[in-house]
């Protein structure tokens, strides 16, 4: 009897694993099939089918001529992804006339590689693609490039000769931490500034350009000190055991900026400082600046807890798809887009640098 | 003479001593730095909580300090370790978060179920986890490293799943307490000592840490003498199970969500390093629990080290590694020889 159960209890644990494999690949199945099948079937509407059904309904032959689109995008791993998704389905539309397909890739780089492999057999007009590893791109835009299908390397960069594709666009990290530092030497006029930095994990791109941007503008300003930089791993743990020392080290009163990297460690942060009694926000000793601008983050924000937020912002359709005008006018492109990230103050503050958290604000975010 | 040599004889002498050293790191910095010497040691009530570095490391400590306990029977009875208790602990969390938010909820400010249910519940998964572990180990004779590697995989996607692959935040202030503050001291650190007071109490008035260790060293043995070897392991990995899931609601409570992704990420290797420190051989058998639980602190205290030091954090893992090495070999058996024939020398010189 008791054998029994033991095995029953393993075939159980086996098939709820097997379920959550199976449930994790389904998306990049569901979405490649569509893309094979189209290379034989004339193409058919093939976007996503199950996300965007209004996109179906749109007779491709009524206004003429399609633009065909191409999108190997990395996967669905956080809200921001989700929102960049969105972001292309509803840009490149049949009603503004563009035929788009979509491949969630679910964050296989050899499946990535097919489905561009893909889009290269069905002749689409132009390919975007979000590289979910930098290395092993030059057979397949060499493909491409002998194919005379334009390229846009969107939101990642790619280990490539540049001359293998036609344009790269994507969110700069060296500005968002420039913008950090623009604001806060306006914010804080002569007064000087004694700023501890709760860096992302060691090494990503968004600790390394968050940085290098705000020491840029930190090395213009003589009387800003960094008194201490330390890894919070982007995480709200991290944030929060990061700043229980650092308010045991430098003490109360001791330093009056906090930059964190991102919203999570900002909220880590916040916490420390609730139990240490120190006050932050708008009203208090400590001014907290954040980056990602998180729909969370923005409502501490609009509640002056955080008072600058820098995004990243995933709506970059609408320069893909500038440039794609500009290319079929026959118009030269620049080598480099960049995607303008905004930053977000709390309400109370005006700045040339950022928009006035409001309520309107928050309830128009995409994400 | 006498007194100092029985001391440096006791089991747990070097553990402490090696602890003591990583904490004279920072009074030797803070004399260096002009602060006060014993900074590090101060402790305050500021803000209506206690305050200072040493109890910086009692709480962010605790989590490996409860980890440790579980991991020392498994090391001890089974000669592996259990690789998994970081997974499970970020699955227990993920679970429990979920049913008090509700599937699909991402930020509540209220329980969907009593609190008791999604803690209980977080602590039976991590109990069915270690069953899993403890039978493939137990009864399957499967090497305890590849039987736990399915769980150190599969427990945080689970629980990624379970969350919908979202951080799931319970903003409620009865939950923020198990990672808070319970009066004056962090709850943690209470919640980590009453774990070691059971667990040492239970070992020590029954005869369940004779039966362990007997088995551990010799499992055939055992089991001819009468001991169900079989089921001594088994239990020692849901006891394990026990301690990640125990572990795995203080550090979701410590952030009031379910960051399922992040939570015990690593966590395993720290709790092994832990026993390692704690002058248990990770090759089975005899076991001292109270040093797993001062290895664990002594892990914490390196970094709060690291972090006083202002060490970059690109750097900081390098110092961790030298720090480790350094405690790792004043135990290793050569070193204690070396230091037995000298303490003989003089003696045999003074006779």
């Amino acid at each position: 009897m008791k054998k029994k159960l033991a095995l029953l209890l393993v075939t159980a644990m086996t098939v709820s694993g097997l379920v959550a494999c199976g449930k994790s690949e389904a998306p990049t199945q569901e979405a490649a099939a569509p893309a094979q099948e189209e290379a034989q079937a004339e193409d058919e509407a093939a976007v996503a089918e199950d996300e965007t059904p209004e996109q179906e309904e749109a007779a491709p032959a009524a206004d003429g001529e399609l633009i065909t689109v191409g999108f190997a995008q990395v996967g669905h791993e956080s809200d921001w992804r989700a929102a960049n998704t969105k972001n292309y389905q509803d840009t490149f539309s049949a009603e503004n006339g563009y035929e788009l397909s979509f491949v969630d890739c679910d964050n296989d780089h050899a499946v990535q590689i097919e489905t561009v492999r893909g889009f290269i057999e069905q002749e689409l007009d132009y390919i975007c693609i979000a590289p979910i590893q930098s290395a092993g791109w030059d057979t397949v835009l060499q493909e491409a490039q002998d194919a005379g299908i334009p390229v846009l390397i969107v939101d990642r960069a790619v280990d490539a000769d540049p001359s293998l594709y036609t344009t790269a666009l994507g969110c700069d990290m060296i500005a968002e931490g420039e913008a950090a530092g623009n604001w806060l030497a306006e914010y804080l006029g002569d007064k000087e500034a004694n700023i501890l930095v709760i860096e992302g994990s060691v090494g990503a791109s968004a600790t390394l350009g968050r940085t290098e941007g705000f020491d840029n503008i930190l090395s213009q300003h003589d009387n800003w000190t960094k008194l201490d930089s330390q890894s919070g791993d982007f995480t709200q743990a991290g944030g929060q055991e990061v700043m229980e020392s650092f308010i045991k080290t430098y003490g109360q009163g001791g330093f009056n900026v906090v930059v964190c990297q991102n919203d999570n460690e900002a909220y880590g942060a916040m916490d420390a400082m609730d139990a240490a009694g120190i006050t932050y926000g708008v009203d208090g000793d400590v001014q907290i600046i954040s980056f990602d601008a998180t729909h969370d983050g923005l409502q501490y924000t609009l509640d002056g807890k955080i008072t600058c937020n820098v995004e990243c912002n995933p709506l970059q359709a609408g320069f893909a798809e500038e440039v794609i005008k500009k290319l079929e006018a026959g118009e030269a492109v620049d080598a480099w887009t960049l995607v303008k990230d905004e930053a977000f103050v709390a309400p109370g503050i005006e700045s040339q640098y950022a928009v006035t958290m409001s309520q309107e604000v928050l309830d128009g975010r995409a994400y | 003479m006498e007194k100092i040599k029985k001391i440096t004889k006791m089991k747990l002498f070097l553990p402490v001593f090696s602890m003591l050293l990583v904490m004279l790191i920072n009074v030797v910095y803070d004399i260096a730095a002009g602060n006060a010497p014993l900074g590090f040691f101060a402790i305050s009530i500021n803000n209506g909580i206690l305050y200072g570095r040493l109890i910086d490391v009692l709480n962010r400590g605790s989590e490996v300090a409860i980890l440790a306990i579980g991991m020392t029977l498994v090391v001890s009875a089974s000669a592996g370790t259990d690789i998994s208790v970081g997974s499970v602990m970020s699955l227990s969390g993920g679970l429990c978060c979920m049913l008090l938010a509700g599937y699909g909820m991402t930020n509540v400010s209220e329980y969907n179920v009593p609190l008791w249910v999604g803690m209980l519940a977080g602590i039976a998964i991590a109990c069915v986890c270690g069953l899993f572990n403890g039978f493939l180990v137990a009864y399957m004779n499967i090497q305890p490293m590849v039987a736990t590697l399915i769980l150190w995989s599969a427990g945080r996607a689970i629980g990624l799943l379970l969350c919908n692959s979202n951080i799931v935040y319970v903003r409620v202030p009865s939950f923020q307490f198990f990672g808070g503050y319970c009066g004056i001291i962090p709850t943690p650190i209470i919640i980590a000592a009453l774990c070691v007071a059971i667990a040492g109490s239970v070992l020590r008035l029954t005869a369940l840490g004779t039966y362990i260790q007997s088995v551990g060293i010799n499992k055939r043995a055992s089991r001819i003498s009468g001991f169900n070897s079989a089921k001594i392991i088994l239990l020692c990995y849901v006891i394990c199970g026990l301690c990640a899931g125990i572990a795995g609601l203080v550090a979701t409570c410590r952030i009031y969500s379910a960051d399922t992704n992040n939570i015990g990420l690593n966590m395993e290797l720290d709790a092994i390093l832990a026993v390692a420190l704690g002058g248990n051989s990770l090759g089975g058998g005899k076991f001292n629990l109270a040093g797993s639980v001062i290895g664990a602190y002594t892990i914490q205290a390196i970094t709060t080290t690291l972090y006083a030091l202002g060490v970059s954090s690109a750097q900081a893992p390098v110092f961790k590694a030298i720090v480790v090495i350094l405690i790792v070999v004043i135990q290793s058996e050569p070193v204690r020889a070396y230091f037995k024939k000298m303490s003989a020398k003089k003696e045999a010189v003074k006779a």
